[in-house]
C-alpha cells in the first residue's frame, strides 16, 4: 500500500530548527529520505549545503549517526562504511551517501563512480540544486544552460546540465531513481524501495534553491512541480534495466503527455534573466525530445 | 632479558614483510591502489583475503584519495583499517591524511618512499612522506625489512593507544624489493600484544552522533549546556597527544622487546655515539649506510658515530640533544629537499638544538635523489670534506651540499 500524507509516520529525525535557508528543497528532501530509513542507516555527507544543515559542534540537527568527509570522498567514505559494518559483522544498517550536485556531478563523481562499479552496499543520494549553493551560487555541471551564477555572471551557462542519472544507469546498477522535493511521497516510496535492493542504488532529487535561483521563499514547491510539468525534470525509476515513469510524470504521461512550455519556468526564476529566446527554444527541443524517449521507454504506460 | 623464541626465519623482501605484519595484525579492512613500488605489497594483501588467510575486506579503490577515505569510514565504524602507498599516491592522499589524523583516527599505512615528478621517476627518495610531516600523523622510518615487519604490528599498538595514525615509511627497491632474513613473529604473540581496536566513537544509530560536524574558533557551549571545545583546541589537542607519545612509542618498543626479543625502545638508532666527536645522522635504510662509511672512518682515526632517525614525528628534539652532547660536528644526509631551504632532518637537528649548551657545527648534503646511488664511501668522503671545512668557518652554510655531478 502506498503511503500517505496520513500514513506517513510522524517521527522525525531532522529535529526542529536547522540552518538552511527559508524555502529549503533539500531539508524537505532529506527529512522524507530519513523517514523512509527510519533511522536505521550511516549517514556520510561531503561539504555541501547539508553540511550547513548538519549544524555546528557541538549541535547538530540531525538525529542519525553521520560522518561530514571531504568534498571528493562521499562515494569511498561510504564504501568505508560499508566495509566496516561488514567486517564487523553489523547487519541491518543502511548506509546513505547525500551529496549535493556540485559534490556528485564534479569533485565527487570518481570516488562516486568506483563505488558503484565496485557494487557497494548503500544509497547515493544526490540532492541538486543545479550550481554550488553554499558557497554563493557558482556554475557546476548541473547548472543548466542560460542560468547566471557567480561564475556565469554575464552571459550565463552556455552549456546543458550533465545528466548524471543516466551516468550512474550506465554502471548497470540495481536501481536508479529520479525525484523531486516537491513530490515528497513519490520521494519516499523509492527511498523505501531502494532500501529493500541491494547494491549501489542511485537516487537524484531536484530541489529548488529559492536564494540562487531567485525566486520568492514561498514558491519551492512550485517551482519544483513547474519543472515535472514541463518536463525539465521526469520523475522515473530504473529497476533492473525496467523503465517506469512514476508520480506527476506517470499523470502526465496517461493524460495524453502535452507538458507545459518551459518558458514560463524560466520567466519565474531571476537566474535565466539573460537567457535568449533562441536558448529557450534550444531546450524546448531538448525537452521534448527527451520526453518522447522517456515515453519510448517507459514500461508502465 | 629478551626471551629468545625459537627461530620462524623466512627469506622475504620489504613488501612481503609489510604484508606479512598487516596480517599478523589482523587488519579488518584494507583499501589500496596500485602504484610502484607499493604494488606487490597490495597484491600480497588481496590475495592473503581471497585465500582466506586474512579476515578482512579488501577494497580495490579507484584512487588513494578513496583509499584514505575509505580508511577513514571504517574506521570510525570500529574497523582496524590499512593501507599503503607511494610517491604521488601519497600525495593524492594528502586532504584525507589531514582528515585521518583530525579525526584521530588509528589507522596505518605503509609508506614505500619514492620520489615526485615532474619528472617521472618510480625510484626511492623520502620526498614523498617528508612532504606530508605536517598533516599530524606519527612518522616511523625502517632501515630493515625485520623492521618493516616489526614497526607496522607496533604501529597498531601506538596508533590505537593515543588516537593518532601511524605512517611507517621504508625506502622503494631498497627495502621493499630487497630479500633479507626475516624473523615472522608468531600470531599468539602479536594477539597477545595487540588487543583488539576499541573505538573511541562509533557510528551507530542506537547512539547517533555527528562526526567532523562544522566547528567553530571558539569553544561553544552545548544544548545540554556543557562548553566544548572550538576547532583551536581541537588542534591542540593532536599536538599535545604528538608530544605525549613519545612515552607510548618507547613503551611499545619495550613490551616489543620483552615479547619478541628485538629491542625498539628507543625514538632513534645509535651507533657508537657514546665517544663521537662527529655524528653522521640519516634516516631510513640511508642510516645503514652510513655505519658502513662511520666504519670506514674510525679505521681512519675519525670518531665518528651515527644517529639513525626512526621516529620522526614526533620529533625527538630532547633524545636528540643528549645523543649529540659529545659532537663538535653533525653531518646531516637528507634524501628530501625542502625546495629554498635545506633537508628536513638537518632542519630539525637544528631546531633541537637551539639554545642547548651544544653548538656544534652542521654540515648538510642532499644525496640519493630519485634512486640515485649513494655509496658508503661517498657518505665517508662527505663527512671528511665536512672535517675540512671547519678550518674554513664553524659557521654552519645557508644551503646544504649536493652530492650529485652539478
Amino acid at each position: 500500500m502506498k503511503v500517505n500524507a496520513v500514513s506517513l509516520t510522524e517521527q522525525e529525525w531532522i529535529l526542529p530548527g536547522n540552518r538552511t535557508c527559508p524555502g529549503c528543497a533539500l531539508s524537505l528532501a532529506y527529512r522524507h529520505t530519513l523517514k523512509a530509513l527510519e533511522g536505521q542507516c550511516i549517514v556520510t555527507v561531503p561539504a555541501s549545503c547539508a553540511t550547513v544543515l548538519h549544524g555546528m559542534y557541538p549541535i547538530t540537527a540531525v538525529n542519525v549517526p553521520c560522518v561530514n568527509t571531504p568534498f571528493a570522498s562521499t562515494g569511498a567514505s561510504a564504501t568505508g562504511l560499508v566495509a566496516g559494518l561488514k567486517a564487523l559483522g553489523k547487519k541491518g544498517i543502511t548506509v546513505l551517501a547525500f551529496a549535493g550536485d556540485g559534490g556528485t556531478h564534479d569533485i565527487g563523481i570518481q570516488s562516486l563512480s568506483g563505488a558503484a562499479e565496485r557494487q557497494y552496499d548503500f544509497i547515493y543520494i544526490c540532492y541538486d540544486n543545479e550550481g554550488y549553493m553554499n558557497t554563493g551560487n557558482q556554475r557546476s555541471g548541473s547548472t543548466p544552460l542560460g542560468a547566471v551564477s557567480g561564475t556565469t555572471p554575464v552571459l550565463g551557462k552556455q552549456q546543458y546540465q550533465k545528466d548524471m542519472t543516466a551516468i550512474m544507469e550506465a554502471h548497470g546498477l540495481p536501481y536508479v531513481a529520479t525525484c523531486s522535493a516537491s513530490y515528497p511521497l513519490d520521494l519516499y516510496e523509492k527511498v523505501r524501495k531502494a532500501r529493500t535492493i541491494e547494491g549501489t542504488r542511485f537516487l537524484h532529487i531536484h530541489t529548488p534553491c529559492p536564494p540562487g535561483w531567485l525566486f520568492p521563499f514561498s514558491d519551492t514547491i512550485k517551482m519544483g512541480e513547474m519543472a515535472v510539468e514541463t518536463g525539465l525534470v521526469v520523475l522515473y525509476e530504473i529497476e533492473n534495466g525496467v523503465f517506469r515513469l512514476t508520480s506527476a510524470s506517470e499523470s502526465l504521461a496517461r493524460k495524453g503527455g502535452n507538458l507545459q512550455p518551459v518558458r514560463e519556468y524560466f520567466v519565474s526564476q531571476g537566474r535565466f534573466k539573460t537567457i535568449t529566446e533562441e536558448q529557450i527554444d534550444e531546450l524546448q527541443d531538448w525537452v521534448n525530445a527527451r520526453w518522447k524517449q522517456c515515453l519510448h521507454r517507459a514500461t508502465n504506460l | 632479558m629478551a626471551i629468545q623464541r625459537k627461530s620462524n626465519i623466512r627469506i622475504l623482501d620489504g613488501n612481503q614483510a609489510a604484508a606479512e605484519a598487516a596480517r599478523l595484525s589482523r587488519v579488518q579492512v584494507v583499501a589500496a591502489y596500485p602504484i610502484t613500488p607499493q604494488t606487490p605489497l597490495t597484491e600480497q594483501l588481496s590475495q592473503y583475503v581471497e585465500q582466506g588467510e586474512l579476515q578482512a575486506e579488501y577494497v580495490a579503490v579507484e584512487s588513494e584519495h578513496s583509499a584514505m577515505a575509505v580508511c577513514t569510514s571504517a574506521s570510525l565504524v570500529g574497523a582496524r583499517a590499512f593501507t599503503a602507498t607511494s610517491s604521488h599516491g601519497l600525495a593524492y592522499m594528502h586532504e584525507m591524511l589531514h582528515w585521518a589524523a583530525g579525526a584521530r583516527l588509528p589507522i596505518v599505512l605503509a609508506c614505500v618512499n619514492r620520489a615526485i615528478g615532474a619528472p617521472w621517476n618510480v625510484l626511492n627518495d623520502q620526498q614523498d612522506s617528508i612532504s606530508q610531516r605536517d598533516t599530524g600523523w606519527i612518522q616511523i622510518y625502517c632501515r630493515s625489512n625485520q623492521e618493516i615487519i616489526d614497526t607496522i604490528i607496533q604501529a597498531y599498538r601506538i596508533a590505537e593507544q593515543v588516537f593518532i595514525p601511524v605512517m611507517v615509511c621504508y625506502d622503494g627497491y631498497i627495502l621493499s624489493h630487497t630479500e633479507m632474513p626475516v624473523a615472522i613473529p608468531d600470531q599468539k604473540d602479536v594477539d597477545k600484544y595487540l588487543p583488539a581496536y576499541k573505538p573511541h566513537t562509533s557510528l551507530d544509530p542506537s547512539d547517533p552522533k555527528n562526526y567532523n560536524l562544522v566547528t567553530l574558533a571558539n569553544p561553544r557551549v552545548g544544548v545540554d549546556g556543557k562548553l566544548c571545545h572550538g576547532y583551536m583546541e581541537l588542534r591542540y589537542l593532536l599536538q599535545e597527544a604528538l608530544q605525549n607519545s613519545r612515552e607510548t612509542i618507547l613503551q611499545a618498543g619495550e613490551e616489543y622487546s620483552q615479547i619478541f626479543g628485538r629491542d625498539y625502545a628507543n625514538m632513534f638508532w645509535e651507533d657508537h655515539t657514546e665517544d663521537a666527536e662527529i655524528t653522521v645522522v640519516a634516516m631510513g635504510s640511508l642510516a645503514m649506510e652510513a655505519i658502513v662509511a662511520a666504519k670506514m672512518l674510525r679505521e681512519e682515526g675519525i670518531k665518528v658515530g651515527v644517529l639513525g632517525l626512526r621516529v620522526f614525528r614526533p620529533f625527538p628534539k630532547s633524545d636528540v640533544v643528549r645523543a649529540l652532547r659529545k659532537s663538535k660536528l653533525i653531518v646531516v644526509f637528507d634524501k628530501n629537499i625542502s625546495y629554498g631551504s635545506e633537508g628536513a632532518t638537518c632542519s630539525e637537528i637544528k631546531s633541537a638544538l637551539y639554545g642547548t649548551y651544544i653548538n656544534a657545527s652542521i654540515r648538510n648534503f642532499i644525496v640519493g635523489l630519485g634512486g640515485r646511488d649513494v655509496k658508503a664511501h661517498e657518505l665517508a668522503d662527505a663527512t671528511k670534506k665536512a672535517i675540512a671545512s671547519l678550518k674554513e668557518t664553524v659557521i654552519n652554510p645557508d644551503y646544504p651540499e649536493w652530492i650529485c655531478q652539478i
